[in-house]
């Protein structure tokens, strides 16, 4: 095989010498990837190739549920131009994979359980090879009848469509005087559809083998790098060190690479071949090939006192997880654990199901669960307004959670706690001061834009509000550290970590806080792969938290060592020196020596391991401090609503976020306006239709992701008070903006039109009809 | 085992046809002619900048210019193609020599994942060409063929609005 051409980027970022000081933890300086991503430059995963690579593709069931009878690969294997063909019995080791569980088949074997589940692979030399070798293959079904009412799953009527049965997990949570009641009872059914997380760069990997088969460099867009490897070398049957991975280009995450999707495909057809390989999903098969939002039916009975005051609440959630595990034991006690939303809650009782149905699996999407429960809390809280004769405002503020308050858990809230500052810095911001239609009249700024043209005079408008309390870090006694180590060398810092930078902007942080901690001006990002310890996953709000926390560890460290040089060179106790700007600089004296001057022809590294504190598991009765830390958000959404067509055009959405430290402002609002996009998103116009197990809009011309003219002005406040308990005072800011979002929207259509909307998204029909 | 020669399959006509991207012409021989112009411009000459995200024309990913109109390039047969000027995002201004829109876009703080970005600086400077002082609701309308996943677009339109300010000028 002729050498690779596979490289990834390392990434430099310098800021002139002599110029002030700047880059550092507060500012908002540009990213390092900025230049080469504008220009085209940037190496997405799926722009990787190696001299003589083959294409891979995937042969998937069209069958929600169904016994494979037979494979016939010959077909296939007919085709001139066919490297590969594999199936579950190419899969020398472990033949399923899975972040908690693994119960999901590399390759089906004996049955299938979802429209779109791997059956097969091919490598070939073109794209259109591999997809004439996949129409050759025969494989014969029995087809069975689809688990597709998780209800079902969840009382047990169905038989069990796998051996594991059809329930992931059910959790109660019982706290307080469970008889308690109150004047005011107020009680609903609401249901969430399944969102996809979308993001744009689809799945794409290249998979280099080692010579003689004994190993395999993986370069894959993914969020968890250590994670995955592990799962590849299980299936592969390699030692994990025999599994290299680099991060390819990260074309946005939100959850849906958290889990396998074509990496072991990939490296396997790899290995069979000897050659390197591609796999490339296209939109529909990205649809079908990672796991989505939780689809979730959820009634919720808020009992409370007269003036407004919740006494108790009463929930069962039921969590459509599709037919494999991934992660929905952890979204289900998400979802359970934040019903009560940022409210003071004393008395509970919760019940939740994640159950095993033939649809898409789902697992990790921005929120993760709590999208689902805050849907349905804040529906909550503005029925108990009415029925109160409350404002939303005021109901919110009333039962507005502090620090020292207990979730239905009993974990006391440790953190920072303003959510009473989120709702009324949100209630402070201006309202829209465009009418309706705009104030130029332009038919395009009325629901449904010039295409749909709605009469004016019948456009109503509407304001709606949700507060969101959310789970920082992974829950559950559950160990997420993160690595890192920092090589300081004359008087420019290297860093280097598996961080996944799926577009959030670490690698622009992680040079703050080197800048910040060692007094540099030049960093270097080295690769990020699987060389050092592992980051954790890039998801739960974490990575500024945890993989922040040990980029500053390490660079403490290093400080340490360089201050303890410049204090024997100049006979200075290390304790009294500090870093002003580019300086070493001694606290009680006049001595002053630049960093760079300091660390001249020298090295200084370090490695460092940032952990939270640990978290304990539930008890039966959901009790017990089972999460890391929490962040809080307001939202007031203004809609214009046409009833008459049912379209919606969200005019202005005011949020108030709760970030602890803003270490970088410019990032802090990218992170608000994309949360907002895909709460907006989730409220009206997001959603995968399956209709007997069947995906019935696995593309973007169905499956509606709000554009330019779709999204609203944002106006954000940052709330900022340092949480004593965040490594650098700074609460994850990624999924907060996406929680409280869908509820603001549907709270303010139905504002607009008098109508109970239980339902997100909201579609037309919900409106008129 | 088959022919691993074959480099394309081995139905259908396979001609050589020239393409003129970004100044140059490009001799695309032995390729089969159900390719579209991205695929073309990225497996067979190498040409990375243009994204495929929906492969439908939904998203704006692979915007390209052919006769300085703004088209998918999945939706163009590459052999369809021929005769005709084609810019790519790599003929938009020469690597570490940003134009004033690829620098905006990093300031004003528009890209994220950075995979819709070559597209919308496609889009955009096409947008500004046609209407060098667009309203906020013009370039909301005009950039509406591109989506991005990450930024709920609000910095972006900062972005253009900073380049249609310094373009007259830097009077507000």
């Amino acid at each position: 095989m002729s050498a690779t051409t596979a490289t990834t980027t390392t990434t430099t970022t310098t800021t002139t010498t002599g110029a002030p000081v700047t880059g550092r933890l507060g500012d908002s300086p540009v990213r390092p990837d900025g230049i080469a991503k504008v220009q085209g430059s940037f190496a997405f995963s799926g722009d990787l190739s190696a001299d003589g690579s083959l294409w891979g593709a995937t042969l998937r069931s069209p069958h929600p549920y169904a016994r494979i009878v037979s494979i016939d690969l010959s077909g296939a294997w007919a085709i001139n131009g066919v490297e590969a063909v594999v199936t579950a019995e190419d899969v020398p080791g472990k033949p399923t994979y899975g972040l908690i569980d693994q119960d999901q088949p590399v390759f089906a074997s004996e049955y299938v359980r979802y429209v779109g589940e791997p059956v097969a692979a091919v490598a070939a030399n073109h794209p259109e090879t591999c997809r004439r070798a996949l129409a050759a293959i025969r494989v014969e079904y029995e087809v069975l009848e689809p688990l597709t009412d998780p209800e079902r799953a969840a009382d047990g009527t169905f038989p069990p469509i796998h051996p594991n049965g059809n329930v992931f997990r059910h959790q109660r949570i019982v706290r307080g005087d469970t008889e308690a009641t109150g004047e005011v009872v107020v009680e609903s059914d609401y249901e969430i559809g399944m969102q996809d997380q979308a993001f744009l760069g689809l799945e794409a990997a290249l998979a280099i083998p080692d010579p003689g088969g004994e190993g395999v460099e993986l370069y894959v867009a993914t969020q968890w790098l250590h994670e995955d490897r592990g799962q590849i070398a299980a299936c592969l049957d390699l030692p994990a060190e025999k599994v290299r991975l680099t991060l390819g280009g990260v074309g946005g995450a939100f959850g849906a690479r958290e889990d396998i999707s074509l990496q072991v495909h990939t490296c396997l057809l790899a290995l069979r071949t000897g050659r390197p390989v591609r796999i490339a999903y296209s939109r529909e098969e990205s649809f079908l090939g990672h796991v989505h939002r939780h689809p979730a039916r959820i009634w919720m009975r808020h009992h409370a006192t007269r003036d407004g005051k919740i006494v108790k609440i009463e929930a069962r959630i039921v969590m459509d997880g599709g037919a494999y595990a991934s992660t929905s034991s952890a979204v289900l006690i998400n979802a359970v654990t934040h019903m009560q939303g940022p409210y003071k809650c004393e008395n509970a009782v919760v019940d939740g199901w994640a159950v095993r149905t033939n649809h898409l699996p789902c697992g990790a999407m921005r929120g993760f669960g709590v999208v689902q429960a805050c849907f349905a809390h804040e529906g909550q809280m503005d029925r108990l307004a009415a029925a109160c004769g409350l404002d939303p405002v005021e109901i919110r503020l009333r039962n507005a959670m502090e620090t020292g308050d207990r979730l239905i858990t009993g974990q006391v809230i440790e953190n920072v706690a303003p959510v009473r500052e989120c709702i009324l810095e949100t209630a402070a911001l201006p309202l829209p001061d465009e009418p309706v239609g705009g104030h130029d009249g332009d038919p395009m700024r009325l629901p449904g834009g010039a295409g749909l043209t709605a009469d004016r005079s019948h456009i109503r408008r509407g304001i709606g509000w949700g507060v969101a309390i959310k789970n920082l870090m992974y829950s559950e006694g559950f160990d997420d550290f993160s690595t890192a180590r920092v090589t300081l060398r004359d008087g420019v810092a290297s860093l280097k970590f598996a961080t996944a930078e799926v577009g959030q902007g670490f690698v622009t942080l992680a040079g703050q806080i080197a800048r910040s901690v060692l007094g540099v001006d030049d960093v270097v990002l080295e690769p990020i792969d699987t060389t050092v310890g592992s980051a954790g996953s890039t998801s739960a709000s974490r990575q500024t938290w945890m993989s922040g926390g040990a980029v500053d560890g390490a660079c403490r460290l290093v400080r340490e060592q360089l201050f303890a040089h410049v204090g024997a060179q100049h006979g200075v106790d290390p304790l009294r020196l500090a870093i002003d700007g580019r300086d070493v600089v001694d606290t009680m004296g006049d001595l002053c020596v630049p960093v760079a001057q300091a660390t001249a022809g020298l090295v200084f590294e370090d490695t460092f391991e940032h952990h939270h504190r640990p978290t304990e598991e539930l008890d039966e009765n959901g009790q017990g401090n089972c999460h890391t830390a929490f962040a809080f958000v307001a939202h007031r959404a203004v809609v214009d609503v046409d009833p008459e067509l049912g379209l919606v055009k969200v005019v202005q959405i005011a949020t108030a976020q709760d970030v602890g430290r803003a270490l970088n402002p410019l990032s802090v609002i990218g992170q608000i306006e994309g949360g907002i996009a895909q709460g907006v998103g989730l409220a009206v116009m997001e959603e995968i239709v399956q209709i007997d197990g069947r995906v019935r809009n696995a593309n973007f011309t169905d499956y509606l992701l709000p554009t330019f003219l779709d999204m609203p002005d944002v106006v954000a406040t940052l709330i900022e008070h340092p949480d004593p308990m965040a490594p650098l005072g700074a609460k994850g800011v990624g999924e907060p903006p996406c929680i409280s979002s869908t509820p603001a929207v549907v709270a303010a259509i139905r504002d607009a039109i008098g109508k109970d909307l239980t339902r997100t998204p909201v579609r037309p029909s919900d409106i008129v009809f | 085992m088959s022919d691993t020669t074959a480099a394309v399959p081995t139905t259908g006509s396979n001609q050589m046809y020239v393409l003129h991207v970004n100044g140059v012409d490009h001799e695309i021989r032995d390729a089969w002619l159900g390719e579209s112009l991205l695929y073309v411009l990225r497996e067979r000459l190498g040409l990375m900048g243009s994204k495929g995200a929906c492969e439908q024309g939904e998203c704006g990913s692979c915007s390209v210019l052919v006769d300085d109109e703004l088209v998918c390039g999945c939706l163009v047969l590459a052999a369809s193609a021929t005769g005709q000027r084609i810019v790519t995002i790599e003929g938009v201004a020469p690597v570490g020599a940003p134009s004033d829109v690829q620098q905006a876009f990093v300031d004003a703080g528009a890209v994220q994942c950075g995979f819709c970005t070559p597209g919308l600086i496609m889009a955009t400077h096409a947008l500004l060409d046609r209407s060098p002082e667009p309203t906020e609701y013009e370039i909301r309308e005009e950039l509406s063929g591109n989506v991005c996943r990450c930024t709920g677009y609000g910095r972006i339109i900062e972005a253009v609005q900073r380049v249609a300010v310094a373009r007259r000028g830097g009077a507000a």
